[in-house]
């Protein structure tokens, strides 16, 4: 009920892992697709290792959770042969490629392809890094690092974009047209900030952080809601889902894949297939024979 | 759902030396534990670590060996001072059998305390063979007696207890007597031999194992272990023989901050 098709990859069922959740090494990404998730990501990857902020840099509040983890990685020359063991056990793998300008990100994409990867992801809205320019919410940079990334790679490329923008819609048809064949949406929110009110310091070490989980899940419905209405290329949504009424209710604002992050904090390693059978318990409630048939369905 | 996982600044109430090294914070909060669990201290504005709980209900603790930026930060700390704390996180020990032998090598002692406590009030027969390189590293060995085990401490170089290593003395005792479990923390080549030796006398092992923690809560995937895919702060940090057969990098790899696999020996 859940097998599905996109961009030309035959996928066990609709779900995701996302980025930078349990994906540091090949072992838990192919252990979270024995747990259900029909797709895998990387970490985001650079160029050259990042060390990313102290501890604390993922805490969890009373809706959601908070990370300002600085995209530590390992540098792609060290990840390859994580990528290519993913690859060896023939799970379908999204490389999320990172770095300071256009011409470094399209190079991690390039080895990442390399070594097997299915699809790129780039991501220019991490809200916890100084970003050198605002590839996220600048239109035409944004276009400038999507068709520089598109020209590098043959498999297909995703962007991931940011919720803390003015008109993502617009922002998603800009990708669209730079050649993007499909968007994720959303990054984490914010930032946030919690303070210790003993100690009087904000408690992350970067002092503030993206937001995802529950509180995040209204602002990725509406987000994904505005993209379906403009464009044409396929949405993984993403966003605070930790139950199938939360994965339906994102296909319906028009996701057609389905990005599972926070809810391993909430439901455990397992999380996939548990949101998985609750998904199907539902689709048969409903009345659905498929996934396609919910995709946008809030939309007739 | 509705739970607040982060650091909450709690008052340190009473800090104990233990050794040179070696401090015991006993902190203003309560917390309900299983021997072998731990908390995340956070040290305002430096950094936010791991370690396991040496007290807990109305007397939690914590007892920290001085290493490196965080540890040396918290030897400074005084009574009254602010430390943030969230956990308790993973999966202890597992009390089990009637007759059961502890092996702490180092500060690896100090995940056996509460382990110990346990035992012994539930009538389980408890030896502990307690090592380090050198006597004035020995921790707690005197504690886990008072609280009614039988003790064997070993030192390298022979400064106090038998020279040699725990697992020579573990060797030994394995050799005269029969026991349930043997449950260790300590250096990982220690622990790593300890497994092998569990299994060739038949006996279970639980070891309590160290990587790099960021979440604490099985979310980043910054402590995994491979090929398993087995976090340590989640799933762990306390494992069984048999996941530990499994883990190829038990005894031999760890992953730095940045998530880069290196040997053990290359960790300075
Ligand atoms: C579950 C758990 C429980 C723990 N319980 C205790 C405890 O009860 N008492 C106690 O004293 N300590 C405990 N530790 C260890 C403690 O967390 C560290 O000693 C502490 O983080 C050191 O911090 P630091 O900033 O002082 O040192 P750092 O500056 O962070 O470095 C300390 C040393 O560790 C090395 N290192 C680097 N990466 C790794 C890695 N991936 N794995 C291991 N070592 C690495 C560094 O090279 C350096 O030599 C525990 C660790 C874990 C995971
Ligand atoms: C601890 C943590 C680390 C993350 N790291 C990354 C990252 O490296 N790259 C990235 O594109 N997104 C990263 N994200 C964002 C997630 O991929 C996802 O977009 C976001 O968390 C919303 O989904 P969720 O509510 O299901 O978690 C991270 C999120 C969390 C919680
Ligand atoms: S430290 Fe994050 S998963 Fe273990």
């Amino acid at each position: 009920m859940l097998k599905m098709r996109s961009l030309g990859i035959d996928l066990k069922n609709p779900f995701v892992l996302s980025a930078g959740i349990l994906g540091v090494s090949a072992s838990s990404l192919i252990r979270a697709h024995e747990s259900g998730a029909g797709t895998v990501t990387t970490k985001s990857i650079s160029l050259e290792a990042k060390r990313g902020h102290a501890n604390p840099t993922v805490i969890a509040f009373e809706a959601g959770l908070l990370n300002a983890v600085g995209l530590s990685n390992p540098g792609i020359d060290a990840f390859l042969p994580e990528i290519k063991k993913v690859k060896e056990k023939h799970v379908p793998l999204i490389a999320n490629a990172i770095g300071d300008t256009p011409k470094d990100i399209a190079k991690v994409a390039t080895m990442a392809e390399g070594a097997g990867a299915d699809l790129i992801e780039i991501n220019p809205s991490c809200p916890n890094v100084v970003h050198k320019k605002p590839y996220a919410s600048d239109p035409k940079l944004l276009s400038e690092l999507t068709s520089t990334v598109k020209d590098a790679v043959k498999i297909p490329v995703l962007v991931k974009l940011s919720p803390n923008v003015d008109k993502i819609g617009a922002l998603a048809k800009t990708a669209e047209d730079a050649g993007a064949d499909g968007i994720t949406a959303v990054n984490t929110l914010g930032p946030g900030m919690i303070i210790d009110i003993a100690s009087r310091k904000p408690v992350l070490d970067f002092k503030m952080g993206g937001i995802s989980g529950p509180a995040l899940r209204p602002v990725a419905v509406r987000c994904v809601y505005e993209i379906y209405e403009a464009v044409k290329i396929p949405i993984i949504g993403v966003g605070g889902v930790t139950s199938g009424r939360d994965a339906m209710e994102m296909m319906l604002a028009g996701a057609t894949q389905v990005g599972i992050g926070s809810a391993v904090y909430y439901r455990g390693a397992n999380a996939f297939k548990k949101i998985g059978d609750e998904t199907i318990e539902l689709m048969k409630e409903h009345g659905y024979k498929n996934t396609k048939e919910i995709t946008g369905a809030a939309h007739e | 759902m509705n739970k607040a996982d982060y650091p909450v600044g709690v008052r340190i109430n009473k800090v104990i030396s233990e050794t040179h090294d070696v401090k015991t914070f006993i902190l203003n909060k309560e917390i309900s534990a299983k021997p072998g669990q731990f908390v995340m201290a956070w040290i305002p504005e430096v950094d936010e670590k791991p370690f396991t709980l040496t007290g807990k209900g109305k007397t939690v603790s914590i007892t920290v060996k001085k290493r490196g930026k965080a540890t040396s930060k918290m030897h400074e700390m005084k009574e009254g001072d602010i430390l943030g704390v969230r956990g308790p996180y993973g999966h202890g020990f597992d009390v089990v059998g009637k007759k059961i032998v502890l092996v702490g090598g180092g500060y690896g002692s100090a995940a056996l305390l509460l382990l110990a406590e346990e035992a012994i009030s539930k009538g389980i027969e408890t030896t502990a063979i307690i090592g380090a390189d050198t006597e004035k590293n020995i921790l707690f060995a005197d504690k886990i007696e008072k609280l009614g085990a039988k003790l064997v401490i070993t030192t390298d170089d022979g400064s106090r207890g038998i020279k040699g290593f725990t697992t020579q003395a573990l060797e030994k005792l394995l050799s005269e007597e029969k026991f349930d479990c043997i449950y260790t923390c300590g250096p990982e080549i220690m622990m790593y031999h300890i497994v092998q030796m569990g299994e060739k006398n038949n006996v279970p092992v639980q070891a309590s194992l160290e990587r790099w923690i960021k979440c604490g809560f099985g979310v980043c995937g910054q402590c995994v272990l491979d090929p398993t895919g087995l976090r340590v702060c989640k799933d762990g940090p306390v494992f069984g023989s048999a996941d530990l057969k499994k883990i190829s990098d038990f005894g031999f790899f760890a992953r730095d901050k940045t998530g880069a696999k290196k040997e053990w020996k290359d960790f300075a």
